[in-house]
């Protein structure tokens, strides 16, 4: 009895079933033209540029990590640059200092050298300056004395007598 | 929209639905077998036998509002005629279904440009001669079977109204975000297009791409399309008013469609490796004559199994509902209404998501076929 009164619910309507068939295949066509294909491309396109974006963003990221790690070894070789050149110029400047002190030094002591052979050389030639003034001076006196002397012609007389008497003895 | 995790982690409370859905029907099912039984059994007092006739009347009239109809039934005498076009043995018959009144007892011939026809419980057959004792002109067997002839009906009836607003619906609605997809190209979506969105793209990560792999692309159109389909017409057989109401969904010419295209579909894709599998299976060769027929079996009783299953489910649906409302009527109270309305309420509710978890079924399992038959490699 039940299963008479389902029958017609089981049994398919074939009028409703072509209706069906032609609409949802009218339907199928249109959405998977007008439709479907564009939403699953959109779809598709905008997961695929959020994917690329945030690729990128990765990319960026880690290109930034490498920046600044680069950079802070810039920085620390640039310190320690830093540090060898502050270190050199040190070592310039003492040696500078040292050397400016050495050469003065020997020049200094060249310069006293020098001067003690001036001395030596004035004290020479003012012994020899003297020593000729000693000489003229002595001459002169003795000029003088010669003079005087030979101021009585008695005496000269003896004197070329004497002489002459030594020239023939010879 | 992931939806898998929930549906692992409320396997439990979906379980228990479908068994107290399940306890319920076969409890309706039983209650209408009583009756019918008792019918059978005593006639005994005219009380008696009006109670039983009342019943008769309240799953006639439940099967009534399941089946497919000639016009749309609004309230009382009001309803919108809907046009009849009957292919007859004297050609294309056509009339509005208001013509003829509404006798359905098949006790009138009635005559549509010269073609003699008989309105027996909404449907047109062709009159028997002679008048049976019950004044009808249709006659039965000892079975109880018709054996009047029919002409091949195509009339646009309720469900094919309905059909055709839910297409229209759809196309609207699918045409219309495609156009905002165009329009706002890589931009976010907004409004209705953020509202669908993750429904497709549910369809694509949780339906498609597990089921089919790599080759879900060219699949795409069809299971969204049935997936959408499916669930929109569901859920307009929920609304019990214009323009819902119909029981498109849970009428089996509209299921043994969709199980036929999914079938169509696995068929004129399936590989050499599933038609080896149907015809070489990996069997000791002794086995053959009996693991080919039951493959081939197999190929049909697939599709067979998504017909019945959408079907069932929701024409179950409908039925128990109906069936609560009709307890009001039955016991002839209407403190039952205290009762049977928040039961209404509650599968009502229930129905929502079970409208939403066939059109997933149906489309989850045409994918999975389709994916069995399009797989490269059988994972045996």
């Amino acid at each position: 009895m039940i299963l008479l009164a389902l029958n017609p619910l089981v049994s398919p309507d074939p009028g409703l079933f072509i209706w069906s068939t032609v609409t949802f295949l009218i339907l199928f066509f249109l959405l998977s033209k007008f439709a479907w294909k564009p939403i699953v491309k959109a779809l598709d396109e905008r997961e695929r540029s959020i994917e690329d974006a945030l690729a990128k963003a990765e990319m960026a990221k880690a290109e930034m990590a490498k920046l600044i790690s680069e950079n802070e070894d810039l920085l620390k070789e640039a310190r320690l640059e830093r540090d060898s050149i502050l270190k050199e110029a040190k070592e310039i400047k003492d040696q500078i200092v040292n050397d400016a002190k050495d050469q003065a030094k020997s020049e200094g002591a060249k310069l006293i050298e020098k001067a003690k052979i001036e001395i030596t050389n004035q004290k020479l030639a003012a012994m020899a300056e003297i020593k000729n003034q000693v000489s003229s001076l002595s001459i002169e006196i003795a000029e003088k004395v010669l003079r005087k002397q030979f101021e009585d012609q008695g005496k000269q007389q003896a004197l070329v007598n004497d002489l002459l008497k030594e020239v023939k003895l010879n | 929209m992931d939806l898998s995790h929930i549906f692992n982690s409320k396997k439990f409370f979906s379980i228990s639905f479908y068994a107290v859905l399940f306890s319920l029907l076969s409890f309706s099912a039983y209650s209408q077998e009583h009756t019918a039984a008792d019918t059978s059994h005593v006639p005994a007092t005219a009380e008696h036998a009006e109670a039983t006739e009342k019943d008769e009347d309240i799953s006639k009239v439940i099967l009534h509002h399941i089946a497919d109809s000639h016009e749309w039934h609004f309230f009382g005498n009001v309803s919108i005629p809907l046009p009849v076009i009957l292919w007859t043995d004297n050609g294309l018959v056509t009339f509005l279904s208001n013509k003829f009144g509404h006798n359905d007892h098949g006790t009138e011939i009635l005559d549509a440009d010269g073609t003699k026809l008989v309105n027996y419980h909404g449907k047109f057959y062709y009159p028997s001669d002679v008048k049976s004792a019950d004044g009808t002109y249709i006659s039965h067997d000892s079975k109880g079977e018709l054996l009047n002839g029919k002409p091949l009906d195509i009339s646009i009836t309720k469900n094919v109204v309905s059909l055709l607003i839910s297409v229209t619906v759809l196309l609207i609605v699918f045409i219309g975000i495609a156009g905002s997809y165009k329009k706002r190209e890589g931009k976010a979506p907004k409004g209705l297009q953020s509202i669908l969105e993750p429904i497709i793209l549910f369809v694509r990560d949780d339906i498609a791409k597990p089921q089919l792999g790599h080759r879900y692309k060219g699949f795409m159109p069809y299971l969204l399309t049935v997936f959408f389909f499916v669930w929109l017409n569901n859920l307009m057989g929920l609304i019990p008013f214009f323009p819902g109401g119909a029981n498109l969904t849970g009428n089996i010419a509209v299921t043994m469609m969709l199980a036929l295209c999914t079938f169509v579909l696995t068929t004129v894709n399936g590989n050499k490796n599933y038609w080896g599998h149907v015809f070489t299976p990996h069997v000791p060769w002794w086995l053959y004559p009996l693991m080919i027929p039951v493959e081939i079996v197999g190929l049909f009783v697939k599709p067979v199994a998504l017909m019945i299953r959408l079907f069932a489910n929701i024409t179950a649906g409908h039925i128990l509902i109906l069936s609560l409302i009709s307890l009001i009527f039955i016991l002839k109270s209407v403190f039952v209404a205290g009762i049977a309305i928040p039961f209404v309420l509650f599968i009502s509710v229930i129905e929502l998501v079970v409208g939403f978890i066939q059109a997933f079924i149906f489309t989850i399992l045409s994918a999975l076929f389709i994916g069995m038959a399009v797989e490269e490699h059988a994972e045996h």
